[in-house]
């Protein structure tokens, strides 16, 4: 599971859960894959994404590195900027671990890096 | 016309990827054929462009026919959906045969109310072969189709059995979503199931190309 599916996920689907992100990561594997760079789909990626979210979701795994916790101005012309954005959303792979519901503790695991999501009936 | 990868190059790289091994009847699980879909995809790319360098999502993405002929044309990040842990993990050995990086896959419930959420107009393209709603669940391919207008924030790409042309066509217009059948095509199901009596079902199915509004 890349973050920017990470930046996506919610647990909002649960009864009770009122906003039910960002869901926490409980991380046991995490691998790197590399990934085309390309500038131009990362720029129209990052303002779909919640900046602050993402930077807690990469340290929170130890993977922040070098990546700016602010979004730097114009950053479509930024390169080295968008490089590091790249890394973070794309080629940072959670292979096998935990999704935690930030309301209820409720887990959902991450198998061979697809996190499951589905709730039994009760939970619905 | 957009750049996009030779025709039979997309049909041989989908001619390689396995199939349902244990089909769900439930989940309508058909692979789409690798020569339709990899027609499919050429036009999607080589004539509309809508598939390099964009965020794609596959709703019902199965066995991943789909999602890899879209990872290799080259698409900037695929997330595929799908219910089934057992297609899932078969996409799964799928996408490590062809190591593609691009792809991501969730397991969730897109008939779910609360499947949109925040993948809300995330989507440059969203495609599917969904499932036909002919048995045991009529009605989920309009909910696919709704959950795909949702989830774009430009164009959705589907397959609908022909004898439900214009209710599909009704449909996208009460959502205020622009639809134009591409083509149409014969889908030769293979007799996946038990009660197929013949070796194969021929059925017409409509390609369609859906365009949302931009200032919804």
């Amino acid at each position: 599971m890349k973050l920017i599916t990470h930046n996506m996920l919610t647990s909002k689907c649960m009864k009770g859960v009122t906003v039910g992100y960002p869901l926490k990561i409980q991380a046991v594997d995490v691998k790197t894959s590399e990934v085309e760079f390309n500038p131009e789909f990362i720029s129209r990626l990052i303002p779909k994404v919640d900046w602050n979210v993402l930077c807690g979701a990469a340290e929170s795994i130890g993977h922040l590195d070098d990546l700016p916790k602010e979004l730097v101005e114009n950053y479509e012309s930024d390169v080295e900027f968008l490089k590091k954005a790249h890394r973070v959303l794309l080629e940072i792979d959670i292979v096998n671990g935990e999704l935690i519901c930030p309301e209820t503790g409720r887990k959902f695991p991450i198998n061979n890096g697809i996190p499951n999501m589905l709730l039994n009936e009760d939970e619905v | 016309m957009w750049p996009c990868m030779k025709l039979r190059h997309l049909e041989e790289l989908l001619q390689q990827i396995d199939g349902f091994d244990n089909p769900k009847l439930l989940l309508e699980q058909y692979v789409t054929p690798s020569h339709l879909a990899s027609h499919m995809l050429h036009t999607i790319q080589a004539h509309y462009g809508d598939i390099d360098s964009k965020l794609i999502a596959d709703l019902g993405s199965g066995c991943g026919g789909l999602t890899l002929g879209t990872a290799a044309l080259n698409a900037g990040l695929v997330i595929g959906f799908e219910i089934d842990a057992n297609a899932i993990q078969i996409c799964q050995n799928n996408i490590n045969d062809q190591e593609f990086s691009n792809i991501d896959i969730v397991q969730c419930d897109i008939t779910s109310n609360s499947f949109v959420s925040r993948w809300f107009k995330m989507f440059d393209t969203v495609i599917m072969n969904p499932p036909f709603g002919t048995k045991h669940n009529a009605g989920i391919d309009m909910d696919f189709l709704k959950k795909g207008f949702a989830l774009s924030n430009n164009v959705i790409y589907s397959l609908h059995k022909s004898s439900t042309r214009a209710h599909v066509l009704k449909f996208a217009k009460a959502n205020d979503v622009k639809a134009e059948v591409l083509a149409q095509l014969r889908y030769d199901l293979p007799t996946t199931y038990k009660f197929h009596k013949k070796d194969s079902v021929d059925i017409e199915v409509d390609f369609f190309r859906f365009q949302v509004s931009k200032n919804p």
